[in-house]
């Protein structure tokens, strides 16, 4: 969980997994998440087991999610847009998506 | 932002202190300059959100930081075109550069790339590595620079480095609750560095190290001689278990575990190239073989900054001016004599920068327990691949981390080994009794960022392209 130690730019709303959050206009969609108590991003394709944003930098891949239908998007590379439609990935690889 | 064009003279790739300054130089000696980056805003992830932060006390995140902003306004009137939100997923020997912006992928030439991607942070399988809470320390500072974003609750950091301090000083300033700061620095390692000490003691580390681990100390309980660690939880983390040297275990309550062993050059883009690495036995990891200017073991292809071998913010921005100057001799913008006259004092402010460098990475030499994991942790995340199951594979006679690819898919998940490359490197060398420079790397291949294949498609392609997929 995450709480902001200083109030930043505009606020922008997007959804997750249908629920409106609110947001940062400078937050990554990784940052928002965390922000608004979201702390479980996608589950593993192996095992299924929960995974969370790691390194906020786009390197390992963990916060992968749906952005606006198209699937597997770093969302710590992604910046947040107003209305952007956020899901998170559970369970095994589906095949089309 | 301009159109990007079919051609460069010079492409740069990163906008950390390297990538900016090889940039601001090179376009100022009159090279047609391209900076590609991945992120929104330049400062690379040292000076991260530097134009952008919404923390305006500048005590919080402290002025080494505030240091960023001296490197983007000369790079902003330098004429370098700035392309931010890049992906660079590929770069040929022949200078040519897949890159994909906001969804849409291109091809363009150079006649000479500076790769500036910098560092990531080494990784520390210890047991529950992968449940939600446990974060890089550069993960909470990317939040705190970027977001302004402060973890909630009792905080634990783990590990050792100069950036696990930094952190949590930077913390403590934002208000954060630090349950206590768990040092793994293993003891014998000052025997190692002590030699080292006395041109330490010359350089600028020194005061700001003793000054940032004071302020910290006075704050938090700090334990020392950490042996081993472990995230505890079920579904996310919810403690920390740990045993101090001459200790039982203990349990400390956590809903954030940060965790940090020092940063390693991030070569996935400059291996797939082609450049020559070696291992590095000081620093335990892989580094690109470069000349003093940057110069790979490939025409064209140059790597500045910690890309390149770890030496910091500071001594990276010398080394990107030192590769833009000889870009540009390299493309007739100066002669040699020139250059070397540009370069004087950027390889005095190097040298000073790299002054007790090597101190710092005999000190904070992670110990083998933290970069071997125990047989039931996770040493690949992506696969879910396990110390055990690599140590059974070499046991079947597994040689070497690409032939562990087909038994056992460890880096071949999305992170492309960067989380588990160094791990599996060293597992096969210790038990196999060999140097990590024998065994190697993966064998790393373009594209080394995802995209997909409908970008892949749109990409323009040749009469040969379509005849050999095409029929009739």
């Amino acid at each position: 969980m995450f709480r902001r130690a200083s109030e930043a730019g505009a606020r922008v709303s997007l959804s997750v997994d249908g629920t409106p959050i609110a947001a940062s206009a400078g937050d990554s969609v990784a940052a928002a998440l965390l922000a608004a108590g979201i702390t479980v991003c996608r589950t593993t394709p192996v095992s299924g087991a929960p995974r969370a944003p790691y390194c906020m930098m786009g390197i390992c891949f963990e916060c992968l999610v749906t952005i606006d239908g198209v699937g597997s998007r770093q969302a710590c590379l992604t910046r947040v847009r107003d209305g952007m439609r956020v899901e998170t990935q559970q369970g095994k690889r589906e095949a089309g998506r | 932002m301009s159109a990007i064009r079919d051609r460069y003279d010079l492409a740069v790739i990163g906008a950390g202190p390297a990538g900016l300054a090889a940039a601001t130089t090179a376009a100022g000696l009159g090279l047609d300059t391209a900076l590609f980056d991945e992120q929104p805003a330049p400062g690379g992830q040292i000076y991260r959100a530097i134009t952008e932060t919404p923390l305006g006390e500048r005590s919080v995140l402290g002025e080494d930081y505030w240091h960023g902003t001296t490197l983007v306004e000369p790079f902003r009137q330098s004429g370098a075109q700035y392309v931010p939100g890049a992906t660079v997923w590929s770069v040929t020997r022949e200078g040519e550069i897949g890159v994909s912006v906001a969804g849409a992928a291109r091809l363009l030439r150079a006649r000479h790339v500076i790769l500036a991607t910098g560092a990531l942070e080494r990784p520390f399988p210890i047991p529950g590595w992968t449940l939600p809470g446990v974060m890089t320390c550069g993960a909470a500072q990317i939040l705190l620079k970027s977001s302004g974003l402060v973890a909630k609750g009792k905080v634990v950091l783990a590990g050792s480095g100069p950036l696990l301090w930094l952190i949590a000083a930077q913390y403590l300033r934002a208000g954060a609750e630090i349950a206590a700061l768990l040092d793994t620095t293993p003891a014998a390692n000052w025997t190692a560095a002590l030699p080292h000490l006395p041109c330490f003691l010359a350089s600028s580390y020194l005061a700001k190290g003793l000054t940032l681990i004071r302020e910290v100390r006075r704050r938090i309980p700090v334990i020392g001689r950490v042996m081993s660690l472990a995230a505890i939880g079920r579904e996310r983390v919810e403690g920390v278990a740990y045993r101090a040297f001459g200790d039982s275990e203990r349990r400390i309550p956590a809903d954030t575990l940060l965790l940090h062993q020092g940063v390693v050059p991030n070569i996935n883009l400059s291996s797939a190239i082609g450049c020559a690495h070696r291992w590095d036995a000081a620093q335990l990891c892989f580094r690109p073989e470069v000349d003093d200017w940057g110069m790979s073991s490939l025409d064209g292809i140059a790597i500045a900054g910690d890309g390149a071998g770890i030496s910091g913010a500071l001594a990276a921005e010398q080394r990107g001016h030192l590769a833009g100057l000889d870009a540009a001799r390299r493309l007739d913008k100066l002669d040699e004599e020139a250059r070397d006259r540009a370069a004087a004092p950027h390889a005095a402010a190097l040298a000073r920068a790299e002054r007790g460098r090597r101190f710092l990475d005999l000190l904070y030499r992670p110990a083998e327990g933290f970069r071997l994991p125990a047989p039931e942790t996770l040493a690949c995340r992506c696969e879910e691949v396990t110390a055990r199951q690599v140590l059974d594979a070499i046991a079947l006679g597994v040689q070497g981390p690409n032939q562990l690819k087909s038994f056992l898919r460890c880096g071949m998940g999305p992170c492309q080994g960067r989380l588990c490359g160094l791990t599996i490197t060293e597992l096969i060398a210790k038990a196999r009794g060999l140097s990590p420079d024998v065994v190697g790397y993966y064998r790393l291949r373009p594209p080394v960022k995802p995209i997909t294949l409908a970008e892949l498609a749109a990409l323009p392609h040749g009469e040969a392209a379509e005849k050999a997929v095409v029929r009739g």
